[in-house]
């Protein structure tokens, strides 16, 4: 047990004065409905999970619409995103898999993960029964329950972890520091000294100075400066309106990039992407809705635009991007104003 | 010398260094002939340069616009859920300024402006509170210097010397002098005398980013030393540090240091969030894991010379320094090595009484003839604790805990006066 557990007496005595001292009056009672809205934490025995079901079958729907992107099909991991299922009998070997099934140690841990953090660009968007489906899901992916398994408020507390007792308390103050609290050696403290291995072999220090990266950024604004000009007279782009949108694209980042060193995320890129055809940005793994609007010859114009941003899932039912939306008109003029603004 | 370095990559420059040594140690020290920065009267010893207000707000010349924080693509999936590194390579004495302090975000680092900003605290305490950014600056209020170190610093040199860099082995750190108030008067003006026998409570902490990353602290802790802080060296948390609000949890990992803190909660056990379970706990040789492996052991390292930090100026005279610290107080001895172990000398501790749980200084002075050196730096802190080898380390702990790497870092120093990151027997 760490000393911080084995709580000394004297520190919490020390302590006690300022407890139970005077208060300030400082602050107002929190009301109910704001403790409600904030205090959303799940403990391991259950405490703080609200009611609600959800089964692995409904869950494989609900995590290839939100979750799979990231996160695979199957729980296997997109690109350098987390891995959810498998691992298991790994955790001993050089490069364990540290997944929900194989390391996490509480059932709690993983709905109040998905319930208040996920999914990664939409946190907090998803209702109690969709977490309940995920959780379940991402057991059944695990092997761990059969498709019909349901989880609910019910049940929650039966399930055990496989890697619950794989966790021993901070053990440090007993095993290393009486090891390595002594006078340390000053003279002669070895015999012969080699160099057992190189940074410079495997080499994997990144390569960017930031000398090099003010280049590429002055060379990217002299192509913007020099392309922009005819645009401009062409289209007359509101520069307040623009920059709105770049603030209000800050809600889509976590999956779209733009500029001159953009790459396809989780969705794809979005330079020039207004006057393109749908469904056109190379490498970019489309929908099947996607696919067939450009089959149609739909094309990324401003009513196209303002219509998918408000409800995404109800214009292009079957879309994989999961963002609930734009409620103000105003920051949906604004980011297309500030689409218009990244060309190619 | 300057233009050169700056139209070249980082990695060219290192190449650079090499023939730099032989040719520029001269130039303004070689007599004989006249140094015309000297005799030729210079454009700036004539024309008048800007004037105040230029810049209200001042950056750093743009001669140092290679002191900056750098990621590692390689590392994470996504810049927004990542960390770059505090370029300490190229800093001295012990602060670091806000602007290169390295950052680590689960979500981003969001805008959250003093007028939207609440902070609420709940669970097993007399009357749950909503405070305002106003309410918390009438508290009586302290400053002090911590460092704050993620427990992944050097996480990447478990297997082997991975990164040729100290921004990139040790860079997840930083050091400022933060104000607020202790997080006891906040519980206090909550009161604790709901939460009964208060040695077996825990605070559970979270932000108000899209991750609310969230973490259970020990009440002993919580009673003790955590700030809830509003300024880091003398000015508003950058918005990547947590602005306008964020804990500060000395000598612990900087996982706990929670951002753009929220919530408060008083609780009768740990949460057991992901960042406590799946996270931030440290995997053994034989597959348990440590947990709650809060507290940050003594260490320290050089960071100049270092991969990043070549010798220029030919033998002579060098001031080899580097940066100490400990999550159990005050770092009172660093020794060096030259030999990778063999034998050691005693620092010279470069601020005359360090802070507890702060980074500390240390300079040796000394004199280089090109020998080859595989350079080490060890420190102590007043527990006795001397920070061991990376042997010492994986013997214990195995390759695989990521977490709490405080080995001996070791640089070997070529006749050329380039360093390399390499591991020694």
């Amino acid at each position: 047990m760490s000393k911080f557990l084995k709580v000394s007496a004297a520190v919490l005595m020390m302590a006690s004065p300022a407890v139970a001292g005077d208060s300030l009056g400082l602050g107002r009672p929190a009301l109910p409905e704001e403790i409600a809205a904030w205090d959303i934490d799940v403990l391991p025995d259950g405490r703080g999970l609200p009611e609600g079901r959800g089964d692995a079958f409904t869950g494989e729907e609900v995590f290839a619409e939100k979750c799979a992107s990231c996160h695979g099909d199957f729980a296997e991991g997109v690109d350098n995103w987390p891995v959810l299922a498998g691992g298991f009998d790994t955790l001993a070997d050089k490069d364990p898999v540290k997944t929900v099934g194989s390391y996490w140690p509480y059932l709690s841990t993983v709905w109040d993960y998905v319930n208040r953090s996920m999914p990664f660009g939409a946190a907090q968007t998803l209702t109690e029964d969709e977490v309940y489906a995920i959780v379940a899901y991402i057991l059944y992916s695990n092997d761990l329950v059969d498709d019909d398994f349901e989880l609910s408020h019910e049940n929650f507390a039966e399930f055990e972890m496989h890697n619950q007792g794989g966790f021993i308390q901070d053990d440090r103050a007993a095993l290393e520091y009486p090891m390595w609290r002594v006078e340390p050696c000053m003279t002669d403290c070895k015999e012969s000294v080699e160099i057992t291995m190189r940074a410079s072999i495997l080499d994997v220090t990144p390569d960017e100075g930031a000398a090099e990266g003010e280049e590429q950024t002055a060379a990217v604004v002299e192509e913007v400066v020099e392309e922009e000009a005819p645009v401009e007279a062409v289209t007359a782009l509101d520069p307040e309106l623009v920059k709105k949108g770049e603030k209000v694209f800050k809600k889509c980042k976590a999956c779209h990039q733009v500029g001159a060193k953009a790459k396809n995320k989780t969705g794809p890129v979005l330079n020039g992407i207004m006057g393109r055809g749908f469904a056109s940005i190379d490498g970019f793994k489309y929908s099947k809705v996607f696919k067939a609007a450009a089959d149609e010859g739909r094309m990324w114009d401003e009513a196209e635009m303002a219509a998918f941003l408000t409800k995404p899932k109800a214009y292009l039912k079957g879309t994989k991007m999961s963002f609930a939306g734009l409620k103000k008109e105003a920051d949906v003029a604004a980011i297309i104003e500030y689409l218009k603004s990244v060309d190619d | 010398m300057a233009d050169e370095l700056n139209n070249t990559s980082r990695r060219a420059f290192l190449k650079g260094g090499a023939a730099a040594v032989v040719g520029t140690a001269a130039g303004a020290a070689s007599a004989g002939t006249p140094d015309p920065l000297i005799t030729e009267v210079q454009d700036w010893a004539s024309f008048t340069g800007e004037g105040v207000d230029e810049t209200p707000y001042g950056l750093p010349i743009e001669f140092e616009s290679d002191v900056v924080r750098r990621n590692v693509p390689w590392l994470t999936a996504d810049p927004i859920s990542s960390i770059n590194f505090t370029p300490i390579h190229a800093l001295d004495g012990t602060i670091t300024p806000q602007g290169c302090a390295f950052e680590r975000h689960h979500s981003g680092a969001i805008e959250l402006k003093k007028d939207d900003y609440r902070l609420m605290i709940n669970g097993l305490v007399d009357q749950p509170l909503v405070f305002t950014y106003e309410d918390l600056e009438r508290f009586p209020r302290e400053n002090h210097v911590y460092f704050c170190e993620c427990a992944a610093n050097t996480g990447m040199e478990w297997a082997g010397a991975q990164l040729n860099g100290v921004q990139f082995t040790h860079g997840m750190i930083h050091n400022m002098e933060y104000s607020g108030i202790s997080l006891r008067a906040l519980l206090n003006e909550a009161g604790l005398g709901a939460a009964g026998d208060l040695a077996d409570k825990w605070v559970y902490v979270e932000g108000a980013d899209a991750s609310s990353n969230g973490r259970s602290i020990p009440m002993e802790k919580a009673l003790d030393d955590v700030l809830v802080a509003f300024k880091a060296n003398g000015e508003a948390l950058r918005k990547e540090h947590g602005y306008p609000v964020r804990l500060v949890v000395p000598g612990w990992e900087g996982n706990m240091w929670i951002k753009w803190l929220r919530r408060i909660e008083v609780t009768d056990a740990a949460v057991e969030s992901r960042e406590e379970t799946s996270k931030y706990t440290d995997v053994m040789e034989d597959g348990t894991a440590r947990k709650w492996t809060w507290e940050m052991d003594a260490k320290s390292v050089i960071t100049s010379p270092s991969p990043q930090m070549p010798i220029k100026h030919g033998h002579g005279p060098l001031v080899i320094s580097g940066l100490a610290w400990s999550g159990h107080g005050r770092i009172t001895r660093v020794d060096v090595s030259k030999d990778g172990g063999k034998s050691w000398e005693t620092a010279r501790l470069g601020t005359t009484q360090g802070d507890s749980k702060a980074l500390t200084r240390f300079y040796l002075d000394t004199d280089w003839q090109g020998e080859d050196w595989l350079l080490q730096a060890r420190a102590m802190d007043e527990t006795g604790y001397v920070q061991p080898t990376k042997d010492q380390l994986r013997e214990v702990r195995g390759e695989n805990s990521i977490y709490h790497n405080n080995c001996i870092q070791t640089w070997y120093l070529n006749a050329k006066g380039e360093a390399e990151n390499v591991e020694v027997s």
